[in-house]
């Protein structure tokens, strides 16, 4: 395992930073994790709710199987055991988004136990070296509500939409060194979720948050004692917490303080954290299992179904696209590190190879070239991902044959794929409309040299007298007068030839 | 001609097929019974109006020549701690007072579904916590029975089902839902005189009763005999995909294969229920039990369950526990009662309002539960008490290698008098001894009357079987109804 050489430069010396992260991923499913309850997120306040999320005298819960699904096909992508025998624990607390004065989680026995992610120290170098952060568990827990204290100068009301909701709490191991892994690690973690298609991962919708543990020490010492930061909802803000907290602990320490385990928030707008709740004042949650529950108990034919559902993940799909398909690195790593991204790109591939009538590996270049830097580009400009991409992977493919077999070239490429985006249009009307398919018609181009070298005879005498360099210049008068639609080698040759 | 509200429910359903009366009679006659015997306060609310639609179809039914449902116009009495559409339900605590339900309870539905009607909710102790009826927000139900001698104390009807005991045995309908987390059908059923059973756990769906202990929960009916139980359990009994806990069985049909031939059969007798200062009554009462399962052709073995004194302590952990938890969603935030003192916070909120709307029993048990779960305390309590539960299960499990039923007393006592017991939770909490652990182990058993002691008060027997051996279970019972021939009634006072 790589070592971090991050540290915190504090008055007595180096600080090392031990971080863990529990991260809640809402997972992708029609319904809450124990009623029916549609789980739409931006929905009116107070639609989304049966009576079992309401918590009415009476109800009852029962487990949905397909979140049960989703967690355990999350556990096998990360390569974790998953328990056969599970079970769900109440956690106890009143507060007033959460109708039931208890949450319904899984404490003593939870549905996935020990995983690992690999993660690149350096996500913008593909070469970088990697290092595999341990999982420590996976269970599974209902949503609380939402309290909202802006409808009314002295009432607070309460929305439960979210109340019952199915989350992952994905607990890692306290194996992260600097900010840069944890961001590097919530990023992998976040790709592989949406590759598995088990939670969305938009931190901005709240489907995925972060409660980050932090604590310091002198390097290799004894542990430090922690603190938590609940429900910090960004990459940017996680690296944030961790480097404003850590920092704060060091202060706190060299200036002879102690480090009291407390629950923490943090404030995006300063940038730190600040205490919530300290361990003094925490909650007893008096947990006990669920009496409305049996154990989960998973079958074979489950397991089975689960893991051959599973998608070609990441790690797995990056190195074959290296290997078999024989792209650089970086652009391996640029088409996998999104599930939306590395669908797209195999459409285009799937297309390429079928209209071009070759093999995936022929052309997967010049598709991955062009997806990269021209259609990467062009949704940068317009603000689009590239499940809303303007252009579809059959137009695309259908614009790369074009280039490919000669009828446009890739300066024409480039205009006609701008051409596609404004309009709409295919790139095969394009091309036929605006009259840009290239020409390989040795006449016509004959006639426009001999006009170019009449219009310069002494240029065509400095040439012949040994001026080679100005080769370029017939090549270009000739590209320009037939609007570059010329075959650039036919061009050259017929130059050539001409020029003597 | 006869007065109906002597029937009981297979006679009243086969006096409507055969048209010897019509169901308007049978809702008219009872509901004017419930109108008259308020002194019992064994209803919170009346509901004539329900019980007379089902009639009218019921009677509509028979007119067109249909196929007429399985309780087709019988009218039944409904514990109010089963939820019921656009009637209040309140679990007889200040707390729910005025909810309305949107929805309707899985038993209740069948019930509705297999013809029944409803005359109205029936009091109970509050949150089906207590063995007396004596913990309800709208007071005490007085059992109809009184002491011979001119003793006119008002006496303890049994609970926690005990608006329904009192109103089955003063005739006020001829059945009713009960339901039973530690003695709570079958100790009322003994103390008045009827008959009550609790199925295996799983077999009738606790969606939309309000939940005390949700592992021990577990619906069944009381009625006069154990025909009527047989009818009504086959109608309240099923599969529900909406209770986690509930069995995917097929309903027996109980009623059919009821055969009092105990020939072949194997009577157990547990040793550890003979405990000490159990009235000589209650032993003769059981010794004669014993007598008529031998004569019904049954064989008499003594067999042990060595764990039974820890039942009750461990019931009075884990039921707490569960209730403790289970009762947290009475907060004043969404519905039922809400004390919102001036300047209240959220906190100060809850406090004024579990104050006021919980009695002092539900309060007892929601702290005893805090506690027992609390850390530090959660092993050496609820660990344990769930090891104990375990070794009970497992102590009945060795009894089924040598016997087929287990026979004893239901309530080590006749009735008391409302009073008696009630400044005193453990004397209280002893009426369950022999009905706890059965609970605790999810078994089906039932109550049946056996006979009177020197006062003229009732006396119950118990039979226990085997898991999902409900047929079983009646079965022995219908030997002892047979020999009992227990046609005791209390005279109307009310």
């Amino acid at each position: 395992m790589t070592e971090s050489t991050y540290r915190i430069h504090g008055d007595t010396g180096e600080w090392e930073v031990v971080i863990g992260l529990e991260v809640h991923a809402q997972v992708t499913t029609q319904a809450k994790l124990f009623s029916g309850a549609p789980t739409a997120f931006g929905a009116e306040p107070n639609t989304q709710v049966s009576l079992v999320d309401a918590a009415m005298p009476g109800m009852l819960p029962v487990p949905n199987r397909e979140c049960i699904r989703q967690a355990v096909r999350t556990g096998m992508a990360l390569g974790a055991v998953i328990n056969k025998w599970s079970r769900f624990d109440r956690k106890n607390y009143f507060y007033a988004d959460l109708p039931q004065g208890y949450q319904i989680s899984q404490l003593y026995h939870p549905l996935v136990g020990e995983g690992a992610i690999d993660v690149q120290l350096d996500e913008k170098d593909p070469e970088s070296p990697t290092k595999t952060i341990g999982i420590e568990r996976i269970h599974v827990e209902q949503d609380a509500g939402k309290l909202m204290h802006d409808q009314h100068p002295t009432r607070s009301y309460v929305d439960l939409n979210r109340s019952g909701v199915a989350l992952m709490e994905i607990v890692s191991r306290p194996d992260m060194r600097s900010p840069q892994e944890a961001g590097a690690y919530l990023s992998k973690l976040r790709s592989i979720l949406r590759y598995v298609g088990s939670c969305d991962g938009n931190m901005d919708q709240g489907s995925m948050r972060a409660d980050v543990n932090v604590s310091v020490r002198k390097p290799g010492g004894e542990l430090g004692t922690r603190t938590e930061t609940k429900n910090v909802n960004s990459v940017r803000f996680v690296m944030q917490a961790i480097e404003s907290e850590a920092q704060r602990q060091v202060e706190v320490i060299e200036s002879g303080g102690r480090i009291v385990q407390e629950t923490r928030l943090f404030d995006p707008d300063k940038g730190e954290t600040r205490s919530m709740r300290s361990k003094e004042d925490a909650h007893d949650y008096r947990y006990f299992p669920d009496p409305d529950l049996l154990p989960l108990e998973l079958d074979d034919a489950f397991l089975d179904e689960c893991k051959a559902s599973l998608p070609e993940l990441p790690d797995a799909k990056r190195r074959r696209y290296e290997g078999d398909l024989g792209l650089t690195a970086y652009n391996a790593a640029v088409l996998t590190a999104d599930a939306d991204t590395a669908r797209w790109f195999e459409a285009l591939l799937a297309e390429s190879a079928r209209v071009q009538k070759k093999g995936e590996p022929e052309v997967a270049r010049a598709a991955a070239n062009w997806l990269i830097s021209d259609l990467f580009g062009a949704l940068n400009r317009l603000g689009k991902s590239i499940d809303t991409s303007p252009v579809s992977p059959e137009e695309g493919a259908e614009l790369l044959a074009l280039i490919a077999d000669g009828t446009i070239s890739n300066t024409i490429g480039k205009q006609v794929f701008e051409i596609m985006l404004e309009t709409g249009d295919t790139p095969g009307k394009i091309v036929e409309e605006k009259g840009l398919k290239q020409t390989s018609d040795t006449g016509a181009i004959e006639k426009v040299i001999a006009d170019i070298m009449a219009a310069n005879e002494d240029k065509v005498v400095e040439y012949r007298g040994g001026k080679d360099k100005l080769f370029g210049f017939f090549v270009g008068q000739t590209m320009k007068a037939m609007q570059g639609k010329a075959n650039p080698q036919v061009v050259n040759e017929l130059l050539k030839k001409a020029l003597g | 001609m006869t007065d109906v509200t002597d029937l009981g429910v297979a006679a009243i359903r086969d006096g409507i097929r055969t048209k010897a009366f019509s169901a308007r009679e049978v809702a008219d006659a009872f509901i004017v019974k419930v109108s008259k015997a308020k002194a019992l306060n064994a209803f919170i609310v009346e509901t004539p109006d329900h019980a007379i639609a089902a009639a009218k179809a019921a009677d509509d039914a028979v007119a067109a020549g249909e196929t007429l449902k399985p309780l087709a116009g019988v009218p039944i009495g409904m514990k109010d701690l089963f939820c019921t559409k656009g009637v209040q339900t309140t679990a007889a605590s200040h707390m729910l007072e005025g909810f309305i339900p949107q929805y309707e309870s899985t038993v209740s539905r069948h019930l509705w579904e297999a013809g029944a009607g409803m005359l109205g909710k029936l009091n109970l102790d509050q949150f089906a916590m207590g063995s007396s009826n004596e913990t309800s927000y709208f007071g005490n139900v007085i059992s109809p029975w009184r002491r011979g001698g001119g003793d006119n104390a008002a006496l303890a009807p049994g609970g926690s089902s005990g608006g329904s005991s009192t109103a089955i045995a003063a005739r006020l309908c001829p059945a009713a839902t009960g339901t039973d987390t530690g003695g709570s059908i079958r100790q009322p059923a003994a103390f008045t005189g009827i008959s009550g059973i609790k199925p295996t756990y799983g077999r009738c769906s606790r969606w939309g009763v309000v939940a005390f202990a949700s592992s021990l929960d577990q619906a069944g009916p009381m009625a006069h005999d154990v025909k009527d139980c047989a009818i009504m359990l086959e109608a309240m009994a099923g599969f529900d995909p909406k209770d986690a806990t509930s069995l995917d069985l097929p309903v027996p049909k109980w009623e059919a294969g009821l055969n009092s031939d105990m020939r072949g059969k194997k009577i157990g007798i547990p040793k550890e229920y003979r405990v000490d200062n159990m009235p000589a009554e209650i032993d003769a009462l059981w010794q004669q039990g014993i007598d008529w399962m031998k004569d019904a052709g049954a064989e008499i073995v003594e067999v042990s369950l060595p764990h039974t004194k820890y039942a009750l302590p461990a019931y009075y952990i884990i039921a707490p526990a569960e209730c403790s938890s289970n009762l947290a969603r009475y907060d004043g935030v969404r519905y039922g009662l809400r004390d919102l003192p001036e300047g209240a916070n959220l906190q100060e909120m809850y406090a004024a309002t579990r104050a006021a709307g919980f009695g002092d029993e539900v309060k007892r048990r929601i702290m005893i539960g805090t506690y027992v779960l609390s850390a530090g305390f959660y092993d050496a309590y609820y660990t344990q008490a769930q090891k104990v539960r375990t070794l009970i299960a497992r102590d009945f499990e060795s009894a089924w290698m040598a016997c087929d039923y287990l026979l004893t007393p239901t309530a080590p006592s006749a009735a008391f008098a409302l009073g008696e017991k009630s400044a005193d939770p453990l004397a209280m909490y002893l009426n369950d001894v022999f009905t706890v652990p059965s609970s605790l182990a999810g078994l089906p058993a039932m109550s049946v009357p056996g006979g009177l002691d020197k006062n003229g008060l009732p006396l119950g027997l118990q039979i226990i079987g085997k898991p999902l051996d409900e047929q079983g279970v009646l079965n022995a019972g219908l030997a002892i109804e047979q020999r009992a021939g227990f046609t005791a009634r209390p005279e109307a006072w009310w």
